[in-house]
């Protein structure tokens, strides 16, 4: 929570400088938005790398368990492409790119920006966001109403770090090395299938 | 666009390879950590920037905020009821 609070005042502060145009041209004209991200591809790919503890969850996995990201991949992109039709700005293949999310904010909404436009890029930014916010507050309810994988599924990406104090404590400990296994699978798939998706719009 | 892709997918695998290839080294995880870190604020401040110097998403803003809503609620509505399933006939029983 702390941290999305740090990102999102990193996003506000540029917006303020954006607004006020308090700003050297050279800032606005520069296209390196697109070198940052792939530093930042760079060290994501690294981080996954060396995360020892993630691949061992991974190798000690059953198949049962990979049914997990699964459902939170395939609930995602049915439920946010039937909300699409309520939604006369955004299409159906729009609609799954912030979808497939799951939650990661900072690197959906920046290969959207990058790849589609900007007003999908904040969509994107916000709609995660939310993702991660509503799963910190609501998953006891979603919880008592929808089974102990309610955290995980909801807080996607998010389950193997941020949210999973609240999913242990909802769906109890046993629920932990499902909950890292599920957000690490989302978090290495999310940079594979947005692309991928924006590819066929 | 394709190209643009595929480099950064090339540039993540290329990262995973090299953190492969380091290890466990505590001392580079926790730099590489906060070099991403940078790396995020850096981009989400730029995207502020580029939201900023938008009038199109600065007018609009309202309705993106609730467009945002909307799909997270699809999101979030789709995954419960795909979890539920799955809780209930793969992992409910075996417990």
């Amino acid at each position: 929570m702390k941290g999305s609070l740090i990102i999102l005042s990193f996003f506000v502060l540029g917006l303020i400088l954006g607004l006020t145009r308090f700003l050297p041209t050279t800032l606005l004209e520069g296209n390196f938005s697109i070198y940052a991200l792939y530093l930042l591809m760079f060290l994501v790919g690294i981080g996954i790398g060396t995360d020892r503890d993630s691949w061992k969850v991974i190798k000690q996995v059953n198949i049962k368990i990979i049914l997990v990201p699964l459902s939170v991949i395939v609930g995602s992109l049915i439920g946010v492409s039937a909300v699409s039709v309520f939604l006369s700005n955004i299409n159906f293949g729009e609609a799954m790119a912030v979808g497939a999310g799951f939650g990661y904010y900072s690197l959906s909404s920046v290969m959207i920006t990058e790849f589609h436009g900007e007003t999908l890029g904040v969509i994107a930014l916000l709609s995660n966001i939310i993702r991660e916010i509503l799963t910190l507050l609501a998953t006891p309810l979603f919880v008592r109403y929808f089974g102990k994988l309610a955290g995980i599924a909801s807080g996607g990406a998010t389950a193997m770090d941020t949210t999973m104090p609240i999913i242990v404590q909802y769906s109890g400990k046993e629920y932990a090395i499902i909950a890292v296994f599920s957000g690490i699978v989302l978090t290495i798939l999310v940079p594979v299938i947005v692309p991928l998706i924006l590819q066929f719009l | 666009m394709l190209l643009d892709i595929i480099i950064v997918l090339s540039i993540m695998i290329l990262g995973i390879g090299i953190g492969l290839f380091i290890g466990n080294r505590p001392k580079i995880i926790k730099v590489v950590g906060v070099l991403t870190s940078f790396a995020i604020f850096l981009l989400l401040f730029l995207l502020g920037i580029g939201v900023g110097t938008n009038d199109k998403i600065i007018k609009n803003l309202h309705s993106i905020g609730l467009q945002a809503l909307v799909l997270t609620l699809g999101a979030i509505l789709g995954s419960l009821i795909c979890a539920w399933a799955t809780y209930k006939f793969f992992f409910k029983t075996g417990k």
